[in-house]
């Protein structure tokens, strides 16, 4: 079926507005759209791990969301919905759930959560095959406590943990690839996407994602206004910059296959991606073009690795 | 019909579960609590019973995955010991704070370090602040009968709180006793089916679970936690009750072994209760007045009982099998004595410290604090406080 854009729009929300994300936050665009995905009638308990999310959409006695939702920890979410997931197969078998309910599991996590401290349990979750789906809204820091590197922070990036000083120039690692880390689980789907074209990219893979049998991972590249750095109507542009730069390619590993979903015509430099952020400004002053060619050599290392890939 | 067997505690808690078929558990292995998961996966792999089982990653995992599927609507628990217990403690807390009436059967093992698997109380009393039920066995056959009284305790209405049931590493999960067993249809009817009234998968009423708390709601969230652990108490009792009629074996917040006349009273948990015992029949047999107090029911903790029990003897020994580096005696030691003082029962009070890391605890030992305690009553002298009984040497070896 094809795309189209004002059905999809037109869903029933199931993240309620009244919540208490920042204007131009990335992460309620990357659930509202994942949730979308959901077919009507199905229901489904979403997971969260705890982060900027979960404290502004569930703050006692309120909740934003129309679905069953569990927040447990910080390392957890994996292990969590692992259990959810695992309840219901047994309530299922034992008949003590209705044969006509259909529930799907989805659980929400940011990078923090999700690449670092709830690695293994994520990692657990995968490898076990539960039948869900982990969405990591990666917006490159710990957000929640106020702009923290984490393992998804791209080099130079000025954080409070790696902040741009007299000796430092930002973050001195690369970001770890969590994507691939989690298609070498061997699991059934593994997708990276971000908020652009529509939202027909994040549709058209979350759909495939909740639909698919077992374990799935998403990778949704979620800007943050207060981290990066960005005039908060300009999340979409950032997105789409991210993908035309090829810093965020848009992927997928659909039983094994690795099939790049995006190839722009003309590839645009890493600068147009940065400067539109303030966690980059410093490369931008006159003595740092070096780490501006390190940055765009980075970017083309892992365009070129994912290219091949998924020529294979 | 009950059946008698021979099982190591270890296969008594995993034959109660087979029994109970709870709907999802979560485990890891940690050694001495490993048989447990490992007896549950037999059974399932033999079609004996049919619980869903999650060999999760680690402990985190496994208490995480409890308390995930226990929010989902379905009976849960796990099983561990020692660092696995430690390493879930951040969950521990989420379990009771959630309200969440799973089991956690514990297979008591000293924490690291150095490390040792060996049993003392310190991975159980560690944890003794999270909200937690938390029942103490001396055999197999308590850690069975405790294990079935589990979940009635746990999911009454006016508790909804985790329970955990403790038995001690090796010496009663490892050592093989004869054991009576309650037929299927007994433990069945006696745990009955569970009905959440509020669980994720209850497709008419969708319902959010772990919220963010301001402080003008967290205080009385915490304060009703308080007040299920103070209503566990008779229900505890009124669960032992029910039992006794199923079973014919009596349980309360703790047991009073000749202790109506004594002089002296042993205040002491799991298995070396039994030690204990032994000692006092031999010294009764000498003349001397001495009792034995098991205490069962750790959390809630019975403080005005235990008082009242101990009103009437002249000495008491508080046996800690845990150290908790506070220069001034083991928990239980801490508790008792408050408890004595608030109850205005100001007898004569000694702690010590016994079995650390799987150190023998001896019938001899058991008279030597007696005769300890009784020379200090009649000669009006005060023992030394927070002994290391057994205890080789001290400080470094010159």
């Amino acid at each position: 079926m094809s795309y189209d854009l004002k059905q999809v729009m037109n869903k029933p929300e199931r993240l309620a507005v009244g919540h208490r994300m920042c204007a131009g936050c990335g992460a309620t665009i990357a659930v509202r759209g994942v949730l979308r995905a959901l077919h009507e009638g199905d229901r489904a308990v979403i997971g969260n791990a705890t982060g900027c999310l979960e404290v502004s959409t569930f703050m006692y006695p309120y909740t934003a969301w129309e679905d069953s939702y569990i927040h447990n920890a910080f390392e957890n979410a994996g292990a969590t919905l692992s259990g959810v997931e695992t309840a219901y197969r047994a309530l299922k078998k034992r008949g003590r759930l209705p044969a006509d309910v259909n529930y799907k599991f989805i659980t929400f996590g940011g990078d923090g959560g999700t690449y670092d401290i709830g690695f293994q349990s994520l990692s657990g979750a995968m490898e076990r095959g539960h039948d869900m789906v982990y969405v990591c809204y990666d917006n490159g820091a710990y957000m929640n406590t106020g702009i923290q590197r984490s393992s998804a922070t791209p080099m130079f990036a000025d954080t409070t943990t790696t902040p741009v000083g007299t000796q430092s120039n930002g973050k001195m690692q690369n970001r770890k690839d969590l994507a691939a880390i989690i298609a070498e689980h061997d699991v059934p789907y593994v997708a990276q996407t971000t908020l652009t074209q529509n939202f027909k990219d994040l549709y058209v893979k979350s759909e495939k994602a909740i639909y698919t049998e077992g374990a799935a991972f998403l990778n949704v590249m979620a800007p943050c206004p207060r981290g990066w750095r960005y005039d908060t109507a300009e999340v979409m542009k950032i997105c789409r910059l991210g993908i035309e730069t090829c810093y965020w390619p848009l992927f997928e590993v659909d039983h094994g296959k690795w099939i790049l979903n995006y190839e722009p015509k003309k590839k645009l430099p890493i600068e147009d991606f940065l400067k539109e952020q303030g966690r980059f400004k410093h490369l931008f002053k006159k003595g740092n073009e070096d780490l501006l060619v390190q940055f765009q050599a980075e970017v083309d290392r892992r365009w070129e690795d994912l290219k091949y890939r998924c020529e294979r | 019909m009950p059946k008698k067997d021979r099982m190591s505690g270890n296969e008594a808690v995993a034959y109660a579960i087979k029994q109970v078929n709870p709907d999802v558990m979560p485990a890891f292995p940690i050694t001495p609590s490993t048989e447990i998961p490992q007896l549950v996966s037999t059974y399932i792999a033999n079609g004996q019973m049919d619980t869903e089982f999650i060999p999760v990653e680690s402990e985190h995992s496994s208490m995480s995955a409890t308390i995930g599927a226990e929010a989902a609507g379905a009976r849960s628990l796990t099983a561990t010991s020692s660092c696995g217990l430690a390493l879930m403690w951040e969950e521990l807390l989420l379990a009771a704070s959630n309200r969440m009436p799973c089991v956690l059967a514990l297979v008591n093992r000293t924490l690291s370090g150095p490390i040792n698997i060996n049993c003392d109380h310190s991975d159980s009393m560690g944890a003794r602040d999270t909200g937690w039920i938390q029942i103490y066995a001396e055999d197999n056959q308590e850690a069975y009968d405790n294990f079935i009284q589990a979940y009635p305790i746990a999911e009454d209405k006016n508790v909804h709180l985790p329970v955990m049931i403790c038995q001690d590493g090796f010496i009663t999960s490892h050592a093989v006793q004869n054991i009576e067993l309650l037929d299927d249809d007994t433990v069945k009817d006696f745990v009955g089916t569970y009905e959440p009234e509020e669980y994720l998968l209850n497709p008419g009423k969708p319902v959010s679970v772990g919220p963010y708390s301001i402080s003008n709601y967290a205080m009385e969230a915490k304060k009703n936690q308080e007040i299920a652990m103070e209503n566990s108490k008779e229900v505890i009792l009124r669960v032992a009750d029910a039992f006794e009629r199923v079973s014919g074996r009596r349980y309360g917040l703790f047991e009073e072994y000749r202790t109506e006349d004594a002089d002296h009273i042993m205040l002491i948990m799991g298995s070396a209760a039994g030690t204990a015992k032994q000692a006092c029949d031999d010294l009764r047999d000498k003349g001397m007045k001495v009792g034995v107090l098991k205490l069962r029911v750790f959390r809630p903790f019975p403080a005005a009982e235990i008082a009242k029990a101990l009103s009437g003897c002249k000495s008491v020994a508080i046996m800690d099998r845990c150290e908790c580096y506070n220069g001034n005696g083991g928990p239980l030691s801490m508790e008792v004595c408050s408890a004595l003082y608030k109850n205005k029962v100001l007898i004569k009070a000694v702690s010590y410290m016994y079995g650390l890391a799987g150190r023998d605890f001896t019938v001899e030992n058991v008279y030597e604090i007696f005769n300890e305690l009784d020379a200090s009553v009649k000669n009006d002298t005060e023992p030394e406080q927070y002994r290391y009984i057994g205890l080789r040497s001290q400080g470094v070896p010159g």
